[in-house]
């Protein structure tokens, strides 16, 4: 079963919740991984603490031409949509960040001037702490695209009984990327009108990829009534709400704050939980 | 000469659109461009006069004709991202647009289709214009539409003699922020005393070296954690990283985004007088 957990807006404690069902679907004796799809801001081993014992690097196929073989006849250059070869004086010049790896230049040139090599994008780590097996991509700084990255990390720890995934905020690309074949989706909010904003897309974004979805109250009490009246109305599941606890935020801070979610709501959890075990679609990816 | 003040955080949530808009409020003529395009926000708290608005064309789409096709599986053999299934239906939220199926189709039975992806909205203040854009659910190119929005906010800022123009920007290290930092003037990244506060941080600061914009940090929520607060502080000067004066943690935030105001503009508390005092630093820096 593969759990995302997503939200709209960040900040909003995706990875605080992501964590606790981890810990929870452990400590009920599922074999758990939890998979960081926030490849540009990796948060989940600050909490988890996993020593690393593998680390892969990730890459992308970019375009290598040899200039031995080609006849400068341009076709490399006209199949490619996002202007990542271009002819200069009739040689092609490939410029790496705008390359989408489609393979169009290789396939088409005449020549076979046009082979594909590796270009590093990023890292997957992967690990284990408190009976949970992690995996997590990390982007490379200046790396403009991050769903290839996703796609390698979505991969990791493919036979588990329960795979969390913790998305990255926003509903583009990365975002579709992670929650994209689930089976549930928990989208994470707050009672603020940036909050409920936010959760609109991200519901939005649910239907249009068909996943089953409820919504989790953080900081319940923090704003106003409105995320609450929006689901009533639109007839989503809130099956947890954790208030607006100092005491949260400072563990949070140090990075404690999942033991203290267990501890002092597991019925929030249990709630989290009974929602998925309900409502979640049966198909695997 | 325009200048670009770009807001990031590398973490979401740590209160960049808060710091943009009371920015936005105290610097007297200005545009401002919301550039975090797939959960823009500024607006909630930016009273303006929509002036005009326009589709964003991201990119193309394949489109199969059903009749033209043989299923002869081709196409689904070209795409490397998995977006046509057995039966060659095309799934449009995951095709990149890149058209090597339609250009190896032996039917042709496949075109490229303009896709819309987005939409870009220009509204006047009293201070200035004010630029932010819906991108269209679950769709890609963000990049591409940040550097419409904020090419339409320099151009209305032309117009109107305005020398500034305020980014607020996403959250992350990907293509929106990599558009939204290029040619900035300056970059502030509002952080928070946590410990992926602290580690985003570093990324996105690494970011703004990586594309040579001179980088100040703020540290919001600045006394929920001191300890953790004076290790950002200690990072920042050893990295000879401008630090602006923290903001303590205080409701009114909350109570300003509910009022549909900047901080600054509904509260004269502890966060709203932090924030002042950060943007007359800030002034001197970029002016």
């Amino acid at each position: 079963m593969n759990i995302a957990i997503a939200s709209g807006k960040g900040g909003t404690g995706k990875t605080t919740v992501a964590l606790s069902l981890a810990t929870y679907a452990a400590k009920a004796g599922s074999k758990v991984a939890i998979i960081d799809c926030d490849v540009e801001e990796p948060n989940v081993n600050l909490f988890l603490g996993a020593t690393i014992i593998k680390t892969e690097i990730s890459s992308v196929l970019i375009p290598s031409v040899d200039e031995g073989k080609c006849t400068g006849c341009g076709e490399c250059e006209k199949i490619c949509a996002f202007s990542a070869i271009v002819l200069i004086k009739s040689q092609p010049l490939v410029v790496p960040d705008m390359c989408h790896s489609c393979g169009g230049c290789f396939h088409v040139c005449p020549e076979g001037a046009i082979t594909e090599v590796g270009k590093q994008i990023g890292v997957i780590e992967s690990g284990r702490a408190s009976g949970i097996d992690y995996a997590g991509g990390r982007l490379n700084i200046g790396e403009h695209m991050a769903p290839p990255l996703i796609r390698e990390v979505k991969k990791k720890h493919n036979g588990h009984e329960v795979r969390i995934i913790d998305s990255p905020p926003g509903t583009s690309c990365p975002v579709v990327e992670s929650v994209r074949g689930v089976d549930f989706l928990v989208l994470v909010t707050e009672p603020t009108p940036f909050g409920l904003n936010d959760l609109r897309l991200a519901v939005e974004m649910a239907r249009a990829l068909a996943v089953p979805f409820c919504v989790v109250i953080n900081r319940a009490g923090i704003g106003n009534n409105d995320v609450e009246a929006y689901c009533m109305e639109q007839g989503i599941k809130i099956p947890a709400r954790i208030p607006n606890v100092r005491r949260i935020a400072e563990e949070y801070s140090r990075g404690d704050c999942v033991s203290y979610i267990m501890e002092n709501y597991p019925g929030e959890l249990d709630g989290i939980m009974s929602c998925i075990n309900e409502n979640k679609r049966s198909v695997m990816i | 000469m325009i200048k670009e003040l770009v807001i990031i955080s590398g973490k979401g949530g740590t209160g960049k659109t808060s710091v943009a808009a009371s920015f936005a409020f105290l610097a007297g003529k200005r545009a401002v461009a919301d550039c975090d395009v797939d959960a823009a926000d500024l607006h909630l708290v930016i009273e303006s006069e929509p002036i005009d608005a326009g589709d964003f064309e991201g990119g193309k789409k394949a489109v199969i004709n059903t009749d033209m096709c043989d299923r002869c599986g081709v196409c689904i053999r070209y795409c490397r991202f998995d977006a046509i299934d057995d039966l060659c239906a095309i799934d449009p939220l995951a095709c990149e647009g890149c058209g090597v199926c339609a250009h190896f189709c032996p039917r042709g039975a496949i075109t490229m289709k303009n896709n819309i992806s987005g939409r870009w909205f220009l509204a006047s203040t009293p201070q200035g214009p004010f630029v932010h854009a819906k991108l269209g659910i679950a769709e890609g190119n963000s990049g591409k539409l940040v550097t419409v929005i904020k090419r339409i906010a320099r151009e209305g800022a032309l117009g109107k003699k305005i020398s500034l123009v305020v980014v607020d920007g996403s959250p992350g290290t990907g293509c929106p922020v990599i558009a939204s930092v290029s040619g900035a003037s300056f970059v502030l990244i509002v952080t928070e005393p946590t410990i992926s506060g602290f580690h985003d941080l570093k990324r996105v600061h690494e970011l703004s070296r990586h594309f040579r914009v001179k980088a100040g940090v703020c540290i919001n929520k600045c006394d929920i954690n001191d300890e953790m607060s004076n290790q950002i502080m200690g990072y920042c000067r050893s990295n000879d990283v401008l630090l602006f004066p923290g903001i303590p943690y205080d409701t009114d935030v909350i109570q300003a985004q509910i009022a549909g105001k900047s901080v600054v503009e509904y509260s004269n508390g502890d966060a709203a007088i932090a924030i002042c005092s950060i943007w007359d630093e800030v002034k001197k820096v970029i002016n």
